[in-house]
């Protein structure tokens, strides 16, 4: 299949983040024809498209629009979620440093649709270089009215506010990003009731992840019907990927949904030094790992579930023979245990316990029956947490399980750093610089 | 340090960007870290007396994020990836090297109180691993060569150049950026680099494109 640079089609014009630069390619001309119609029109065009959320859960872009109540009196909000700290997912970081016109464009005409006046891009404060870009963007759309009071000269009016993020993961989850940006702890709401009835400020409010807005100018522009030679019926569209880990040129690769792993990998160079793949992960350690025979998957929710895992953020990450799956494992599951709010009990003392057994594994003295033990602690979080987060973190170890059960049961009395060389997985091995 | 009448007009000036002022907490604290260098006692009673909250709400808030710290950071923060991907791609090896340059651990001050360092999560750059952060912008690909060759540079007070970003300035400034993210510094430095092109390389090099807009769509779009 092959790539179809879209949102990255103009990457390599280096003043593609500015204005001018951004005009060039006939930016903002799909806010002009957006403010020409009524927005229930610009909502029915993305419902038409088929587009589906890029923040992980892939819900219908356009559907979600449609829940907003219309002529209820209330304030309505656009969230951005720019928050992007899913382990492996660097997509929406990259998209808004080179491309934050897009961004803003698309909030405008979100925001247009929807009848909000007031927008927010919540971006994770770690990364200072992707706030000033987009807020730069913002201020220069500002000046050329785009953003402001009547908008192109219609009675629509805008104010967008760039918001940093202080380094929490769960403030990624919506409603947690809600609470966050509101002021307190970012800990998640109970649901219903949802967002789109009762979200920031109790209004309703959207909130879409970055590279999900920033298919919007481009939708508007060139039609639904356009999108939709892109991709599957279930899986319209085409997918900013970004694929890490031991291939010879990592980086970022457009193409349509239903690509398959085995051609990403292709395109990114192949394995490091010819050496074999020992297993990949579609859309971030939050879903779960697969491994050779899934390489001629097409990469699209519908298949992605078939084979019992999921697209997520579509940014695969790709691990070579050298790494151990048991300290990979870990690793992750150290995070989750790092970034449980602590509101409920099962994700805050599953992942704390569950940690503490791999960790013995990865020292070498696991004990065999924490092996079922650890997956039996996975089946009371999964489903019985308060948010994703907790079912997120009882993901990793039983899909681990279910291809390198031999790798655990060899933890128990070798250390993962001794049944696999940590140096050999480096990518500087050898070279110090 | 009191915060200053300046400094509380600062905070005032944020809490009028939002439809309720409680809002701008996050940006407020972090204009608190640049101001003091991490979160005193009197920052939070400066955020609470703006909001008209009780200072254990705010300390409550800012507890509850990593990049609030409540000891001084120093000149500059540095952070290494340490999840999966870019630990075991040689990140491990980055923050070892680190640690012993700087004589220090996890989420602590160096010897001579310059520079923090930090295990950090992942950075959104797992395409640029092993990842490192001086002050929070990017230094991607790093080696612990280069990224102790980073801080040798840092301490002789030389220019660094993030690699996907401006030049590095240090920890108060950052954090202001944080409050007010419209610094002027957009236009310093690359932020687009041949791995994000890596998929538009190819594509110019073997004629790919997006299909055409079919005609009937057309018609209804207008020039920007
Ligand atoms: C723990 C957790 C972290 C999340 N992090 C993000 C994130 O960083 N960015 C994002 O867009 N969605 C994230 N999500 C998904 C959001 O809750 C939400 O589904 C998404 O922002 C909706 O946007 P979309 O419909 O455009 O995909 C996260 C979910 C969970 C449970
Ligand atoms: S599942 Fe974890 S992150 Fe989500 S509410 Fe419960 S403790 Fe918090
Ligand atoms: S794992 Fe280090 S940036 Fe993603």
């Amino acid at each position: 299949m092959t790539l179809t640079p879209v949102i990255t089609e103009h990457w390599d014009s280096p003043d593609l983040y500015t204005l001018e630069g951004y005009r060039r390619f006939g930016g903002y001309g799909a806010l002009a024809s957006a403010l020409k119609q009524d927005p229930d029109s610009i909502i029915s065009v993305v419902k038409d498209s088929g587009l589906r959320g890029r923040g992980g859960a892939g819900f219908p872009t356009g559907m979600k629009w449609g829940f907003v109540p219309q002529n209820d009196f209330k304030p309505h909000y656009l969230v951005v979620n720019a928050d992007e700290s899913e382990p492996g997912a660097c997509k929406d970081i990259p998209i808004m440093m080179a491309n934050p016109h897009a961004l803003v464009e698309g909030v405008i005409i979100a925001s247009y649709a929807i009848r909000a006046s007031h927008a927010f891009i919540y971006i994770r404060g770690e990364v200072p270089n992707a706030l000033r870009k987009v807020a730069n963007a913002v201020e220069q759309a500002r000046a050329a009215g785009f953003v402001g009071n009547n908008i192109l000269g219609t009675d629509f009016s805008l104010d967008i506010v760039v918001h940093a993020g202080a380094g929490a993961y769960i403030c990624g989850e919506e409603t947690a990003l809600l609470d966050s940006l509101e002021g307190y702890r970012g800990q998640p709401r109970l649901k219903p009731p949802f967002p789109a009835v009762a979200g920031l400020y109790a209004s309703p409010t959207v909130i879409n992840n970055v590279e999900t807005i920033a298919n919007i100018p481009y939708i508007i522009e060139r039609g639904a019907a356009w999108l939709r030679q892109f991709g599957t019926e279930k899986s319209p569209g085409f997918k900013v990927f970004a694929v890490s880990g031991h291939v010879n040129r990592p980086g970022i690769f457009e193409a349509p949904l239903g690509i398959t792993m085995r051609e990403l990998l292709d395109y990114a160079g192949g394995m490091r030094d010819g050496r074999k793949l020992k297993f990949w992960i579609p859309g971030g350690s939050s879903v779960p790992m697969l491994v050779e025979e899934h390489l001629d998957l097409p990469l699209t929710y519908e298949d992605m579930a078939g084979a019992g895992t999921m697209l997520g953020t579509g940014t695969p990450m790709v691990f070579d023979e050298t790494v151990s799956v048991v300290k990979a494992v870990t690793r992750w599951l150290e995070f989750y245990k790092h970034e449980s709010c602590g509101k409920c009990t099962p994700c805050r003392e599953g992942t704390y316990w569950i940690t503490g057994m791999l960790e013995r594994f990865e020292h070498g003295h696991g004990q065999e029956a924490d092996v079922e033990k650890i997956a039996h602690v996975c089946t009371q979080i999964a489903g019985r947490s308060f948010c994703a987060l907790g079912d997120a973190a009882a993901t990793p170890y039983p899909a681990a399980l279910k291809y390198f059960r031999d790798e655990f049961l060899a933890a128990t009395h070798t250390s993962a750093d001794e049944q696999f060389d940590p140096v050999a997985s480096y990518l500087f091995a050898g070279a110090t610089r | 340090m009191t915060i200053s009448e300046a400094v509380r007009a600062e905070m005032r000036q944020l809490a009028a960007l939002y439809p309720q002022p409680r809002s701008a907490l996050l940006p407020m604290l972090h204009l608190v870290q640049s101001e003091e260098g991490d979160v005193t006692t009197d920052g939070i009673n400066a955020c609470a007396e703006v909001l008209g909250i009780t200072s254990a709400e705010v300390t409550a808030v800012s507890t509850f994020y990593t990049m609030y710290k409540r000891q001084k950071v120093g000149q500059h923060h540095i952070g290494v990836c340490i999840n999966t991907l870019c630990g075991l791609l040689g990140g491990d090896a980055v923050y070892a090297a680190l640690a012993e340059r700087l004589g220090t651990t996890h989420d602590s001050p160096s010897e001579d109180s310059k520079f923090w360092l930090e295990r950090i999560e992942c950075q959104a750059a797992c395409t640029h691993a092993p990842v490192m952060t001086v002050d929070w912008e990017f230094m991607d690909d790093v080696t612990p060569a280069s990224a102790v060759d980073v801080i040798d540079r840092l301490a002789r007070g030389e220019v660094v150049q993030s690699t996907r970003g401006p030049a590095i300035r240090d920890f108060a400034a950052t954090e202001r950026t944080l409050a007010f993210p419209n610094d002027g510094l957009a236009d310093d430095g690359v932020s687009v680099d041949e791995k994000m092109l890596a998929g538009l390389r190819i594509a110019k090099e073997r004629r790919m494109s997006a299909p055409p807009v079919p005609a009937s769509a057309v018609a209804g779009t207008t020039e920007g």
